[in-house]
């Protein structure tokens, strides 16, 4: 009665994705005809806009690493059956540790500086992850409102401590000082200029290649592991899981915790590899756009990679597009995130329902 | 003397920034009692006061600013309708893509419409707004402090949607608990399986449910950018459709804990507004930040059940009927 039929794994995994992206872009190239704009003229921008150069690649790979990191925090969260909508304030308060080892410790060198920056984002997004989990564990508080107020909590937590403690001394802006050379992350130009490769100066850096590391992490731990079993069966049936010896409200805990980690993993490219200092918002609605990738990737490293890299192509190009028409600006990007949101999430059975009836016609006598 | 006067004044912010948030928080209490978690509250006060700004703008009718605020936010709670109810789809996500759409929509048509950076035009002709309606006497009276100035400041001086505001609580509580369409709603977000058995359509219900939120964001919208302000501005509503489901949950889902709620919440932005840089005697100067997070945390406390307990709808957030 309840899931519509079973479609075959690449209808599922390929088709289905497709089809509700087509649907999203569709309607966005229809609210740019109705702004007064030529739809494939701006199509034609996003896309050199976000490849059409060793800039525009470098950016869009740049912002695709933040949305690599949100996108497995969110999926991690979703495999175990959990709707974590605080990536924002994980990614924040992770950014908070990451930050603060770099200031401390940024005179050190950077293979020392590395993996306690990693430490401390990581642990911080995880503490950060770990209240609302446990109240959703042993107090049953619904965890997509707990994590929803987290993100204003953790907003007014920075918003106090860069304006009040942080901060630089002598300077109106609530941001710290600048990290010291220890503290930045190699970025890609520079290391492809030690092989001899000329490639533009971007803030593209090495937090990319720990993104990809993390989502084969990921990867490993769902699938070749006997904890990322258990997250998957409670994910899909908590109580066939409790009959199976696992404790739903330890995977609830521990998938949130793993959750944070990767939200934590924000903090490296953003702060490390691009702003090379604390300051105001730098998530800058990273963890929602997470939300996106990961309902368009499927919940799957190599779709979130996909998913992250496209979002991150449509926020370099959506600059370049209000620079080259005026009657578009960047918040267009938004719309098309949402839009597709709304098909690759809330929508998703329109086109399932009439795709899994071909499939019945298809195959007569089976159901 | 003193004091008493920077009292009614802090009371008189109060209510005006409770009314927005407690439209809103009624408008997800008749969707989130019928079943439907409403997280597109931001969204569809976002898009309402977009709509109510554009339009009271180019026509000069604060009025017809209202009706398309509310032609639009019922158009959006449609659209989640839309998916939630008829297509199953996830209720959360769809609140939550409707309010990142809206996010990006409203600046991006006031660009392309006003080409004003994404706001609206500076509502200032005769007509445009919703303004302060003063009442007989109100000048007079606030010459004698106690009660002239409560009633100068408290009961005069705010505009018709704050009034609205207030009649809709006990107007909703009427209707959610002494009409049969009251009692069907709360039936259909408990148990629908019992409304079904009883020949009534849960579809339609939360049909309903869902259109009356949208109208209700829409006046919560059109309150934000054509009452209280005079205009839209990118990304206006700053989480108060948040603010007011904290609220709802704080009022455990029914009307007069509610704007308990709401006017608690309120006074505490309120409050944080007052004390901004204000060192209290013995105390110091209290971070504004603090006072600003206090909503949230209490109603993370409310969840934990460490004061008091919340409890949903039991069938919320699930979809009914088989496809």
């Amino acid at each position: 009665m309840s899931a519509p039929t079973k479609l075959p794994r690449w209808a599922e995994l390929g088709l289905l994705p497709l089809l509700n992206l087509a649907a999203a872009l569709v309607l966005s190239g229809l609210i740019v005809r109705i702004m007064g704009e030529n739809p494939w003229t701006a199509c034609k921008l996003l896309v050199t806009g976000a490849l059409g150069s060793q800039e525009a690649i470098g950016y869009t790979l740049y912002y695709a690493t933040n949305f690599i990191f949100t996108g497995l925090a969110v999926a991690v969260a979703y495999q175990a059956g959990l709707f974590n909508i605080g990536a924002e304030g994980q990614a924040y308060i992770g950014g908070l540790g990451t930050g603060l080892v770099c200031l401390w410790l940024g005179h050190w060198p950077f293979w020392a500086v590395l993996p306690l920056a990693v430490l401390a984002g990581a642990g911080a997004g995880a503490g950060w992850a770990f209240i609302p989990a446990w109240l959703q564990a042993r107090r049953g508080s619904h965890i997509v409102i707990t994590t929803i107020m987290f993100n204003f909590i953790a907003a007014a937590l920075m918003t106090y401590l860069l304006v009040n403690v942080l901060i630089k001394p002598g300077q109106q802006s609530p941001e710290t000082r600048e990290f010291a050379a220890g503290a930045t992350m190699p970025a890609v130009h520079e290391l492809l200029a030690k092989v001899g490769i000329e490639f533009a100066a971007t803030p593209f850096n090495l937090s990319f290649g720990l993104a990809l590391v993390a989502a084969g992490l990921v990867w490993l731990f769902l699938w070749r592991t006997r904890w990322g079993y258990a997250l998957r069966v409670a994910g899909e049936n908590p109580t066939a899981a409790v009959y199976a010896g696992i404790s739903p409200s330890r995977v609830t805990i521990g998938a949130m915790l793993l959750s944070g980690v990767l939200a934590g993993g924000l903090g490296l490219n953003e702060l490390m590899g691009a702003q090379h200092r604390l300051l105001l918002d730098f998530p800058s609605g990273a963890g929602f756009v997470g939300i996106a990738v990961a309902l368009m990737g499927r919940n799957h490293p190599v779709g979130i990679f996909g998913a992250a890299v496209l979002f991150g192509a449509l926020a370099q190009g959506g600059s370049q597009l209000s620079f080259d028409l005026p009657k578009l600006n960047r918040d267009m990007v938004v719309v098309i995130q949402g839009l597709v949101i709304l098909f690759c999430g809330a929508l998703e059975n329109v086109f399932r329902t009439p795709l899994a009836a071909l499939w019945r016609r298809k195959e007569p006598g089976e159901r | 003397m003193e004091t008493y006067t920077l009292i009614v004044l802090l009371l008189a912010a109060t209510i005006r920034v409770a009314a927005p948030l407690l439209l809103a928080a009624l408008a997800g209490m008749f969707s989130e009692r019928s079943g439907i978690i409403d997280l597109g509250l931001e969204g569809k006060m976002l898009g309402a006061a977009f709509a109510a700004a554009a339009v009271s703008a180019v026509s000069g009718s604060a009025w017809l600013g209202l009706a398309a605020g509310i032609v639009t936010s019922v158009a959006l709670a449609l659209l989640i309708g839309y998916a939630c109810i008829t297509h199953r789809g996830n209720q959360v996500v769809a609140g939550m893509a409707v309010t990142i759409m809206v996010a990006g929509l409203g600046p991006t048509l006031g660009l392309a419409w006003f080409g004003l950076g994404g706001q609206t035009p500076q509502l200032d002709g005769p007509g445009q707004r919703f303004t302060a309606i003063v009442w007989p006497w109100a000048k007079t009276a606030r010459e004698a402090p106690f009660p002239g100035l409560l009633y100068a400041e408290l009961l005069s001086g705010h505009n018709l949607l704050v009034y609205f505001a207030a009649a809709l609580v006990p107007f909703s509580a009427w209707v959610l608990y002494r009409t049969r369409f009251g009692l069907r709603l709360r039936a259909v977000g408990e148990n629908p399986q019992a409304v079904d058995t009883a020949g009534i359509s849960v579809t339609a219900l939360r049909y309903q449910a869902v259109i009356i939120s949208g109208v209700l964001c829409g006046v919560a919208g059109t309150y934000l950018s054509v009452a209280a302000s005079s205009g839209f501005v990118r990304d206006m509503t700053a989480g108060k459709g948040y603010l007011a489901l904290a609220a709802l949950i704080f009022g455990k889902w029914r009307p007069v804990p509610t704007l308990g709620a709401c006017l608690l919440f309120a006074f505490t932005d309120a409050l944080a507004t007052r004390l901004q840089g204000v060192a209290l005697p013995g105390v110091g100067v209290i971070p504004v930040q603090f006072i600003l997070a206090l909503p949230y945390v209490l109603t993370v406390l409310l969840l934990a059940g460490f004061v008091g307990q919340a409890k949903p709808p039991k069938a919320i957030g699930s979809p009914y009927g088989d496809k």
